[in-house]
């Protein structure tokens, strides 16, 4: 006889969650695979879109901070600090709005095939990792070009990395179970990433922000809740050492808030995924 | 082999059925507006009346033992489909508890995320993964798979170039080479095209009965679950009305199913086939000892009566009826050339006319009958209507039709049971 037994009750926990998600390792491969394999098919360059998109973004963002003269740190170019921000933004961006449009994406086979839910979202950020890694060719060509070396700090990338990926997948799991009960959210997504892109470090840096007189001091500690504060600040100064500073009270808010999304995601979309198939 | 594999116990399961702009999902925006209505009018508060409950699946308790095959009938939106959801974990229960002991598989739909931009090859693997294989179990059955799809040529082209035939053969391939303990089945045979289906059952046939697998199999087609499923629950309203074996289940289910339609009374309609000398009463099928029934066997004579006044004294005309299968084709049409009285001039009065159609002469499936009132010299149709009532021709299969002990797909309009001659000799 089988040792697997399934017990199917109304409203009970699911004892074996997280074991489930790890059973299903597979399919969870298997759908990054698939989104990865169509990402560029029927393109005619391909791949190399994961590099033009943030490249053409890092310009535009590189002679906004010029236009408005942001501050610099000294002996690093202005292309690497905006590099050094635009990638993870990019990352946060294209993985928050594609995990929250995942599940509608897949409603074929949320109706049609159990498996534990968040695989879908979750495969959905490695494709977007994956992409990030291949735009990341750009900061080392950059790195090359202005002849920069980092230092022992980029081994802390990995660290900033994951918060990036925490924080996009907090908020994605909610907004992605939202939007399988209210479509409005789709329209909310697009603006989010827009309107984030100005309130986030990208063409300047936070420096700017904290060191500002003009800025009264609520709106300094408010737009260090922005999560993307703290890893785009850690990626800068990872990637270009004791140049740049981290607000620490700010950057350990970003994290104390990167994971309460985290939690909330979980937790809302553990909530819902029971009913997915009966309202998507 | 008797352990007890699936246990449902007061299964229930309710949706809730909006009425009124029934959308397909729900807008934030009506929420507000709603929640904001309710701040301004409290009273108007009332208990919803866009939406009413709706049980899918109401208090439904079974057991299925391993090795069973098990089929699922009942009318559309009997809850056939909600069940195999709930067995397959997709949707979660309002009410009640199921134990599963084993591994599932759920076939709800053939090609479950297929890709129309990926290869065959590679769909192959995304659906197998979907369903539930392991990618060393693919590996393992890939040339299997392929051999069994028909589709080699094609294996490197992106799914959205095939034909839907090869698409379905491709799908089906993956699904038949599945091996859980429990198989899960929503009438997926109902694609492709016959000779495919035929070699879908027979693959279907093998896993359930060599290799003692437990299936739960939901269909349409009555022949089908006769020859697979020992086992039948017919559900209605959500509601098991009927389980036990399977040719004793699809008996009463086609008999209570379309009992109004072998039977028809123009006695109170306001549309009654007539002319100035005769007019239509009834009509009935019926077996030899005069039930009338919505179902016959196959190896049995089927009687048919139409019951018709005549309004005029010393007219004569004759009898017919015509005789269609499901798909709209004439199987056959015949009028009384026969008896006595189609010579006769007739009185006034109400006569019955019975046709008898021999045994073992329809195919299995939905009969039409059609019957008129026709002058032969010169040719007049006095009355015809076209769809009068509809009976169902079924084979149990016990050896003594023209199948034999055959039980696969028959195709053709008749099914007589010749008569076959060999001799040890050469042609005369």
């Amino acid at each position: 006889m089988s040792k697997h037994r399934i017990i199917i009750e109304p409203g009970t926990e699911n004892s074996n969650y997280w074991k489930d998600i790890w059973n299903y390792r597979g399919l969870f491969y298997f759908l990054a695979w698939r989104d990865i394999l169509v990402r560029y098919k029927q393109t005619a360059i391909g791949v190399l879109w994961s590099v033009i998109r943030p490249l053409l973004t890092i310009f535009v963002m590189w002679f906004i901070g010029w236009l408005f003269g942001s501050n610099v740190p000294e002996g690093v170019p202005r292309i690497l600090l905006v590099c050094a921000a635009t990638l993870p933004w990019q990352f946060f961006s294209s993985s928050f709005s594609e995990t929250s449009n995942s599940l509608i994406a897949n409603s074929n086979l949320l109706t049609k095939v159990y498996f534990p839910r968040l695989i879908v979202p979750a495969s959905t950020v490695i494709v977007c990792l994956i992409d990030f890694l291949i735009s990341f060719m750009i900061l080392i060509g950059f790195m090359i070009y202005y002849q920069y070396i980092p230092d022992y700090k980029m081994f802390f990338l990995p660290l900033f990395l994951l918060l990036a990926i925490i924080t996009a997948m907090g908020i994605g799991l909610y907004i992605s179970a939202l939007n399988v009960k209210y479509r409005d959210f789709r329209y909310i997504i697009p603006f989010v990433v827009q309107f984030g892109l100005y309130v986030s470090p990208v063409a300047f840096s936070s420096t700017d922000i904290y060191n500002s007189e003009k800025i009264p001091e609520l709106l300094k500690y408010i737009y260090s809740l922005n999560p993307m504060v703290g890893v785009i600040d850690g990626f800068r100064w990872c990637i270009l050492g004791g140049n740049t500073s981290i607000y620490i009270p700010g950057f350990l808010t970003s994290i104390a808030i990167s994971l309460l999304f985290l939690f909330i995601g979980v937790w809302y979309f553990r909530k819902m995924e029971k009913s997915f198939a009966d309202i998507i | 082999m008797s352990e007890k594999i699936i246990t449902v116990q007061n299964l229930s399961k309710s949706y809730f059925l909006k009425h009124k702009n029934a959308e397909r999902y729900t807008a934030l925006r009506d929420v507000l507006t709603n929640k904001a209505k309710s701040i301004i009018n409290p009273k108007s508060k009332i208990p919803n009346p866009k939406s009413e409950e709706f049980w899918a699946l109401n208090d439904i308790s079974f057991d299925i033992k391993q090795g069973e095959r098990v089929g699922i009938i009942g009318r559309n939106g009997a809850g056939k489909s909600t069940l195999l959801k709930v067995l397959s974990r997709i949707v979660t229960p309002t009410k009640g508890r199921v134990t599963i002991d084993g591994r599932v598989a759920s076939l709800l739909e053939v090609g479950t995320g297929f890709h129309p931009e990926l290869t065959g090859r590679e769909n192959i693997f995304l659906n197998g993964s979907i369903v539930g294989m392991s990618k060393a179990e693919i590996k393992k059955k890939f040339d299997e798979i392929v051999a069994f799809s028909e589709v080699e040529k094609f294996l490197d082209t992106p799914v959205k170039r095939f034909s839907s035939g090869m698409y379905v053969r491709l799908a089906f391939a993956v699904a038949a080479h599945l091996e859980p303990e429990i198989l899960l089945i929503d009438e997926v045979l109902a694609v492709g095209d016959s000779s495919f289906q035929k070699k879908c059952l027979g693959k279907m046939e093998d896993v359930s009965k060599r290799e003692g697998r437990t299936v739960l199999f939901v269909s349409h087609s009555m022949e089908t679950v006769l020859r697979l499923c020992d086992k039948t629950i017919l559900l209605d309203n959500g509601e098991i009305k009927q389980i036990g074996p399977t040719e004793t289940v699809i008996k009463s289910y086609l008999n209570t199913g379309t009992e109004s339609s072998s039977y028809r009374s123009w006695l109170n309609s306001p549309n009654i086939p007539s002319n100035n000398i005769v007019k239509l009463r009834k009509v009935s099928v019926h077996n030899e000892s005069y039930e009338i029934k919505a179902t016959f066997e196959i190896t049995k004579k089927i009687g048919v009566s139409m019951e018709y006044e005549v309004l005029e004294d010393g007219d004569v005309f004759t009898h017919s009826y015509n005789f269609f299968n499901e798909e709209g084709v004439n199987v056959f049409n015949t009028h009384d050339v026969v008896s006595d009285i189609r010579t006769k001039p007739r009185s006034k009065g109400i006569y019955t006319t019975t046709m008898w159609i021999p045994e073992n002469l329809l195919a299995e499936g939905v009969v039409v009958v059609g019957v008129a009132i026709i002058k032969i010299e010169p040719f007049t149709i006095y009355y015809h209507e076209k769809e009068a009532v509809s009976f169902n021709v079924i084979d149990y299969m016990k050896g003594d039709s023209a199948r034999g002990n055959y039980t696969l797909g028959f195709p053709g309009m008749v099914r007589p049971l010749c008569k076959w001659e060999t001799e040890k000799r050469e042609m005369k």
